[in-house]
C-alpha cells in the first residue's frame, strides 16, 4: 500500500500548495519534483501481502509494474512541463492537470492490485474519469471537447459492460473475491456470457478490435501528454490486470480465451496497421500504431505460462519508453510550432538533427529493428507464441511487422530523405523536455541489450 | 580481446570517432583508417586461421561464448571456419574500396560514413556469429541502413527504390524469424535443452515434418537477399538508385549474406527439408539465372545491366547450393567470393564513368577506351572475369558449379544444368555488347573527348578489388583447400 499512500500524499500536498502558491510556473516544477521523489521511493523493495481482507494484494511483479508506470508518468510530466507553462498557466489552470493525471494513476494502482472485482471496478473508474476530464482539457479547442465526449461515453459504456459481466459471474459463483471465484467458477452458458462482457470492457481500454473506434479520435483531440498517457499507462495497466484475471480467475475458459485472443489479435494487428498506412496527423498515426501494438501484445498473452507473462511485461515496459520517446518529439514540435502533420516533418533532420534521431530510434523500436529494445520485445513475444506451436499466428504477426515498418519508414523518410522549403526551424527544447526525452531514449537503447532486466522480470512472473 | 570480436568492435569505434568529425576530410580519413585496420586484421586472420587449424581440428576455431539471455539460451557465440574467413576478407576489401570510391561525398558526409560502417558492422557480426539469434540481429542491422543510404544519397527514384528494397528485405527477414523460431523449438528433439547455437542444433535430428515446414521459410528468408526469383525485384531498382559505394557494398557483400545463410543455417540445420524442397527451388534459381541474363541484354542503363547481372550470378550461387554436393558447394562459395569482388569492381567503375560523362546510357557513349584508358581497361578485365574467362576467378567458380551439378544423373538436374550453362553464353553477349558499344568504336559524344583520368583514390579502390580477382583466378589452390576443408562437416551432415 506504500505506493498508493505516497501518491495520495503527493496529490494532497499539491492541492494545498495550489491554494497558497501564486507562482504557478514554479508549482509545475515542484509538482514534478514531488513525483520524482515518489518514483524514487517506489524503488525501495516491498514485500508481498494482501490488505482489506483480500481486496488489495501486491506481489513483486505488480510492484515492478507500478514502478514502470511511475517512470512513464514521470517522463510524461517532464515532457509536458513546457506545454503547461506556456499554454495552460495562461488559461488559469495548472495543477488541475497534475492532480487529475496522478489521480488516474492512483486508480491504475488500485486496478492492478485488485483482489476482488469491486476493487477492480473502483480502480477502473478512478483511472478513467480523470482522463475524460483531461482529454477535454483544452476547452478552447472544439476537437478537444469532442474527443472528451467520445471518450467519456465509450468509457462509461465499457465500464458498465464490464461490471455487468462481473455481475453475471457473481450470479454463478456467489463471490467477488478473485480467490473464491477461481475455485468456484465453472464453465456454463451464464458464466461464459459474463466472461465475454467482462473481457469486452477491458478490451476497450486496451483498444482491441472491435472496441478500438474511440482511439484515433480521442488521441487526435486530446492534448499530447494525455494521448501518450492513454497509449502506454492506461493500456499497460489494462493488459496486466487482464493477464492476471485470465490466468488466475478465468481458468475454466482457457480454450475460449485462446481462440478468442487468437482471432482478436489477428484482427487488431491488421486493422491497426492498415489504417495507420493512410494517416497524416501524427497523433492519429501513433493511435493506430498503438492499436497494432496491442495486437502484438496478445501474442504473449496466448502463452499462459511464465514465459508469456514475462514477455508481455517486458514488452509493455519497452513500449512505455518507446512510445513516450515518439510522443515526446511530437510534443516538442507541437509546443514550439503547433504543427502536428507528417508533411511538416519534411527535412527535419537538416534543422533539428537530435530530435530527428530520437524520433528515428523510437520508430525503429516500434517497428522492431535491432539493436534497439523494441526488437527484443517483439522477438520474445513471438517466441512466447511459437512456444505454444502457433506458428501461423507468428507468421501473420511478422507480416504485420513488415506492414508497420512501411508506415514507420514514412516518417523517417519525411525527416531524413525529404527536403522542404519551409522546414521546422531549429529550436532548443526546455530542460525538462530534454530530460524527458533522454530518459525515454536511454530506456529504448538499453533495456533490450541489457539482459539482466529480462531475467529479473522472468523471475517475478508468477501469479 | 579475442581476435574475432575485434571485427565488430573496430567498426563501432570508427563510428563513434566519426561522430566528432567536423568536415569531409576528417570523415573520410577516419573511415579509411578504420576500415584499413579492418582490412589488415582480415588478412592477418587468414594466416592465423591456418596456424590455428594445424593445432586445433574443430569445425570452428577462435570460438568464444558469452551467455546473454539465459532463459532463452541465447548466447553471443562466435567462431570462424574457412568459409567465414574468406567472406570476412571479401567484406573488408569491398568496404575499404567503397570508402575510397566515396572520397568526394560532400552531402552529410558524416552520416554517410556512419551508415556505411553500421552496415559493415552488421555484415562482420553476421559472419562471425554461431548463434541464430545473434546472427539474425546482425542480419537486420546490416539491412536497415540501406534505407537511409539509398534514400538520402542515391539518385533517380531513390525514395521508391529505398522503400521497396527495405520492405522486401525486412519482409524476408520477418519470414526468416518464423523459420528460426521453428528451428529453436525443435532443437530439443532428442532430449536436451532448447538452443540457438548452430553447432549444437546440427547434432540434433529435427523431425522431418518440422524440417519440411521450416526449410522453405528459412531458405526464402535468406535467399531473397540472394536475389531469388521472383523476389529479386528489389535488386535492380535498389542498385541503380544507390550511390556507388552503397551498390558496391550491397551487391558485393550484403547479397552474399543470403547464400551464406542458406548454407550455414537452412541446409546445415534442416538437411532433409533441403532435400525435399531442392527441386522446387532449383526451378526458381534456374529461372533467375536465365531471366537475369536475358534482362541484362535488354537494358541500356549501365547500373541496371550490372544489377541484373548480379541477379543472374547469384542465382547461380543458389543453384549450386541446391545441388547438395561437395563440388557444387565449393563452386558456390568461390562464385560468391568471385562475384563479390567483380560486381563491386563493376559498380565502382560505373560510378567513375557516370561521374565523368553524367550518363549511364550505353548508347550515348562510345570510344571511351581512348579517352579514359585506365578505367576502360579495368572495365574490360572485369567484364572478362564476369563471363568466366580462365585466369580470373569466375572460371574456377563456374566450372566447379557445373561439374558438381552434372554429378546428379537424373533428367531434372541435367536439364537444369544445361539451361544454366547456356546462360553463360547470354552473359557473354551482354558483357561484350557493353564493352563494344561503350569503350570501343567511335566517340559518340564530342563532349566526352576531354574527360579526366582516374584520380588516385579511385585507382586505389579499383586495384584493391582487381587483385583478388586475378589472385583467385591464378592461384586458387590454398583458397580451395581452405574452403573444401570447411565444407566437409556440412556434407557429412547431409548424408
Amino acid at each position: 500500500m506504500r505506493q498508493e499512500l505516497v501518491l495520495l500524499a503527493v496529490i494532497l500536498l499539491l492541492v494545498i500548495l495550489e491554494i497558497f502558491m501564486d507562482n504557478k510556473k514554479a508549482l509545475v516544477n515542484i509538482a514534478i519534483a514531488f513525483f520524482t521523489v515518489h518514483t524514487l521511493i517506489g524503488f525501495i523493495p516491498l514485500e508481498d501481502g494482501t490488505l482489506f481482507g483480500g481486496m488489495f494484494h501486491t506481489s513483486q511483479l505488480i510492484h515492478l509494474f507500478k514502478n514502470v508506470l511511475n517512470i512513464g508518468v514521470l517522463i510524461i510530466l517532464l515532457q509536458s512541463a513546457e506545454w503547461i507553462k506556456k499554454e495552460i498557466v495562461a488559461q488559469h489552470k495548472s495543477t488541475e492537470f497534475f492532480l487529475m493525471m496522478l489521480s488516474s494513476l492512483l486508480g491504475m494502482y488500485y486496478m492492478i492490485s485488485s483482489g476482488d472485482f469491486l476493487m477492480f471496478y473502483l480502480g477502473l473508474e478512478l483511472s478513467a474519469l480523470p482522463i475524460a476530464a483531461l482529454v477535454a482539457f483544452e476547452t478552447s479547442k472544439r476537437v478537444s471537447a469532442e474527443a472528451g465526449i467520445k471518450f467519456i461515453l465509450s468509457a462509461a459504456l465499457a465500464s458498465g459492460t464490464s461490471v455487468f459481466g462481473v455481475s453475471l459471474i457473481y450470479a454463478t459463483t456467489g463471490s467477488i473475491y478473485f480467490s473464491d471465484v477461481a475455485e468456484l467458477l465453472t464453465y456454463s452458458n451464464l458464466s461464459l456470457v459474463g466472461f465475454i462482457f467482462f473481457f469486452s470492457g477491458l478490451a476497450f481500454k486496451i483498444s482491441l478490435v472491435p472496441f478500438h473506434f474511440w482511439t484515433a479520435d480521442v488521441y487526435e483531440g486530446a492534448p499530447i501528454p494525455v494521448a501518450s498517457y492513454l497509449s502506454v499507462i492506461s493500456k499497460g495497466s489494462a493488459v496486466l490486470i487482464l493477464m492476471i484475471i485470465l490466468f488466475t480467475v478465468m481458468k475454466p475458459f482457457e480454450l475460449v480465451t485462446s481462440k478468442l485472443l487468437y482471432i482478436v489479435s489477428i484482427a487488431t494487428m491488421f486493422i491497426g496497421n492498415l489504417f495507420a498506412l493512410r494517416q497524416q496527423n501524427m497523433k492519429r498515426f501513433l493511435a493506430f500504431s498503438s492499436i497494432a501494438q496491442a495486437g502484438f501484445i496478445l501474442l504473449g498473452i496466448l502463452s499462459n505460462d511464465q514465459l508469456g507473462i514475462s514477455t508481455v511485461v517486458y514488452f509493455v515496459s519497452i513500449y512505455v519508453f518507446t512510445n513516450l520517446a515518439a510522443f515526446g518529439v511530437i510534443q516538442a514540435i507541437s509546443t514550439e510550432t503547433g504543427k502536428e502533420n507528417m508533411d511538416d516533418y519534411n527535412g527535419l533532420y537538416r534543422t533539428n538533427p537530435k530530435l530527428s534521431l530520437v524520433m528515428m530510434l523510437a520508430l525503429f523500436s516500434l517497428a522492431g529493428i535491432p539493436p534497439v529494445a523494441g526488437f527484443f520485445g517483439k522477438f520474445f513475444l513471438f517466441t512466447a507464441a511459437a512456444s505454444q506451436g502457433l506458428y501461423f499466428l507468428v507468421f501473420i504477426a511478422v507480416v504485420n511487422v513488415t506492414i508497420s515498418l512501411y508506415y514507420y519508414l514514412l516518417v523517417v523518410r519525411a525527416m531524413f530523405l525529404r527536403r522542404s522549403d519551409h522546414p521546422i526551424p531549429y529550436f532548443k527544447s526546455s530542460f525538462t523536455m530534454k530530460l524527458g526525452l533522454i530518459l525515454a531514449v536511454v530506456g529504448v537503447l538499453f533495456i533490450g541489450v541489457y539482459s539482466p532486466i529480462y531475467e529479473y522480470i522472468y523471475q517475478l512472473s508468477i501469479f | 580481446m579475442d581476435i574475432l570480436s575485434l571485427f565488430v568492435i573496430v567498426p563501432v569505434i570508427t563510428m563513434l570517432v566519426l561522430i566528432f568529425s567536423k568536415n569531409l576530410k576528417q570523415s573520410r580519413v577516419i573511415a579509411a583508417v578504420g576500415m584499413f585496420v579492418q582490412f589488415v586484421m582480415s588478412l592477418n586472420l587468414i594466416f592465423a586461421y591456418f596456424k590455428e587449424k594445424q593445432i586445433n581440428d574443430s569445425i570452428m576455431v577462435f570460438t568464444k561464448d558469452l551467455l546473454w539471455f539465459e532463459k532463452f539460451n541465447i548466447h553471443y557465440t562466435i567462431g570462424v571456419d574457412g568459409i567465414s574467413v574468406a567472406m570476412i576478407v571479401l567484406a573488408s576489401i569491398v568496404v575499404l574500396a567503397g570508402v575510397f570510391i566515396s572520397w568526394k561525398m560532400e552531402d552529410l558526409h558524416k552520416e554517410f560514413f556512419i551508415s556505411l560502417i553500421v552496415l559493415a558492422t552488421g555484415v562482420f557480426g553476421f559472419f562471425i556469429s554461431l548463434d541464430l539469434f545473434t546472427m539474425f540481429l546482425f542480419y537486420e542491422i546490416a539491412v536497415i541502413p540501406m534505407f537511409l543510404l539509398i534514400g538520402i544519397w542515391g539518385s533517380g527514384p531513390k525514395e521508391y527504390s529505398a522503400m521497396k528494397l527495405t520492405l522486401m528485405l525486412m519482409g524476408a527477414s520477418a519470414v526468416l524469424l518464423v523459420g528460426i523460431l521453428g528451428i529453436y523449438f525443435n532443437s530439443n528433439a532428442e532430449g536436451g535443452a532448447l538452443t540457438y547455437n548452430i553447432l549444437e542444433i546440427a547434432k540434433v535430428n529435427i523431425p522431418v515434418e518440422a524440417q519440411n515446414l521450416f526449410f522453405p521459410l528459412t531458405f526464402i528468408g535468406f535467399a531473397v537477399l540472394g536475389a531469388l526469383f521472383p523476389f529479386h525485384t528489389w535488386s535492380p531498382d535498389g542498385h541503380a538508385s544507390a550511390p556507388t559505394a552503397v551498390s558496391m557494398l550491397h551487391a558485393g557483400v550484403l547479397m552474399k549474406l543470403g547464400g551464406y545463410g542458406v548454407f550455414r543455417v537452412a541446409m546445415y540445420l534442416l538437411p532433409e527439408g533441403a532435400m525435399t524442397w531442392s527441386n522446387f527451388f532449383i526451378v526458381l534459381s534456374v529461372i533467375g539465372v536465365f531471366y537475369g541474363a536475358l534482362a541484362a541484354i535488354k537494358q541500356t542503363d549501365l547500373k541496371y545491366i550490372n544489377a541484373y547481372s548480379s541477379v543472374s550470378h547469384l542465382g547461380m550461387v543458389l543453384f549450386a547450393l541446391l545441388m547438395l554436393n561437395k563440388t557444387a558447394w565449393n563452386g558456390a562459395i568461390l562464385q560468391s567470393l568471385s562475384h563479390g569482388f567483380m560486381t563491386a569492381l563493376f559498380f565502382a567503375l560505373i560510378g567513375m564513368i557516370y561521374g565523368r560523362t553524367h550518363t549511364r546510357d550505353v548508347t550515348k557513349m562510345g570510344g571511351l577506351l581512348k579517352v579514359i584508358p585506365f578505367i576502360s581497361v579495368m572495365y574490360v578485365i572485369a567484364g572478362l572475369a564476369s563471363l568466366g574467362l580462365p585466369g580470373f576467378s569466375g572460371f574456377m567458380a563456374e566450372m566447379q558449379i557445373f561439374v558438381g551439378a552434372f554429378q546428379h544423373p537424373d533428367m531434372f538436374h541435367r536439364v537444369a544444368t544445361i539451361i544454366t550453362v547456356s546462360a553463360i553464353v547470354v552473359t557473354a553477349v551482354y558483357i561484350l555488347r557493353v564493352v563494344g558499344m561503350m569503350l570501343m568504336g567511335p566517340i559518340r559524344n564530342n563532349e566526352f573527348m576531354e574527360l579526366e583520368g582516374a584520380t588516385w583514390y579511385e585507382k586505389v579502390g579499383v586495384i584493391l578489388l582487381l587483385i583478388p580477382i586475378v589472385f583467385m583466378g591464378m592461384t586458387p589452390i590454398w583458397l580451395s583447400d581452405m574452403i573444401r576443408e570447411s565444407i566437409s562437416p556440412f556434407i557429412e551432415r547431409m548424408m
